[in-house]
């Protein structure tokens, strides 16, 4: 979880510009830290290459917080 | 050479405009995919010409209007060059008939090729294009799609929905260096416009200022101009290359 939400966050402050202590799991990507939609699609794509995932575009639509992002890739890792 | 190092994928480029995309590409210093769907042989051709330029060529089958075969395709092409600079969206075919006679496989097969197949090919490059914060999208559109055409409901409609498509990817993809616009040619000679009937072509001919058929490179250079530098201010726009048709 600690490893997953590094790397989840390592990536979010890269993208979005924002500073890490932003970054908690209940954060809304568009809400709290600044990202538009296509922000989201970005970081979707970003996570599926740091995770060696494919992301379905029915399943990225759910992810809406940070808490969203490190739920799914957990499950699916 | 204004596209020295890029790569281009054109759609439907084994005959016809789409060809001559192809080479006029090259010739301007482009590697080319060379997209086709049924005809393999012309593909290799095509391919062949872009080789004898002096650039690199891949042929790659896909039924545009089939999501699963564009994905591949673009995984291919990606495979093969490493990247996408340009995609030129121009596969197309025509079904025509009167809208009272127009029965419902001519209307989905002229819109899954012409329209859909815009929309998945564009999705499915536009993710490495973001990646690399810069490419070029051109879609061929049609200039009957500006203006109507007795016969011709299915492919109108279908020209017509890729320009309102091209202007809503361009606002989408502006802000990663992508530009998105499409080329509506007039009347160009190709075996597609040899299908239409003699009236069509002799009325067609007086409404053209220039008085003149087309020319498949007389497109195709204005599609190098729209994915070179040069156009780097333009997006979202539709170009009439017509003779002057649609003013």
């Amino acid at each position: 979880m600690a490893e997953v939400m590094d790397r989840v966050t390592k990536i979010i402050v890269d993208r979005l510009g924002v500073d890490e202590s932003e970054v908690k799991l209940e954060a809304s990507f568009k809400e709290d830290l600044g990202a538009d939609s296509l922000d989201v699609v970005e970081l979707v794509m970003e996570l599926e290459d740091e995770f060696d995932m494919v992301i379905s575009d029915e399943d990225a639509e759910k992810i809406g917080t940070v808490g969203d992002a490190v739920n799914y890739i957990q499950e699916k890792m | 050479m204004r596209l020295e190092g890029k790569v281009a994928l054109v759609t439907g480029a084994s005959r016809g405009i789409g060809r001559e995309i192809a080479l006029e590409l090259a010739k301007n210093g482009a590697d080319v995919a060379v997209n086709y769907s049924g005809s393999k042989e012309k593909a290799e051709q095509t391919a062949q010409e872009v080789e004898n330029l002096g650039r690199k060529a891949f042929v790659i089958q896909a039924n545009v209007g089939d999501a699963d075969q564009v994905q591949n395709m673009i995984k291919e092409t990606l495979g093969h060059f490493g990247k996408i600079d340009i995609l030129i969206n121009n596969a197309g075919v025509t079904r025509d008939n009167l809208l009272m006679r127009m029965k419902e496989e001519e209307w989905d097969d002229v819109m899954d090729i012409n329209l859909k197949g815009v929309f998945l090919t564009t999705k499915a490059v536009s993710r490495s294009m973001m990646k690399q914060r810069s490419g070029r999208i051109i879609n061929i559109s049609s200039i009957v799609g500006v203006m109507g055409n007795p016969g011709q409901a299915n492919y109108v409609a279908s020209k017509a929905g890729v320009i309102g498509l091209t202007k809503t990817a361009a606002k989408e993809l502006s802000s990663r260096g992508i530009t998105v616009n499409a080329v509506a040619p007039g009347f160009i000679e190709t075996d597609m416009t040899d299908k239409l009937t003699d009236d069509i072509q002799t009325e067609m001919k007086k409404q053209i200022p220039l008085a003149r058929f087309g020319q498949p490179d007389d497109i195709a250079k204005v599609v190098v101009f729209l994915s070179s530098d040069d156009a780097s201010y333009m997006t979202g726009q539709t170009l009439h290359v017509d003779g002057g048709m649609v003013m």
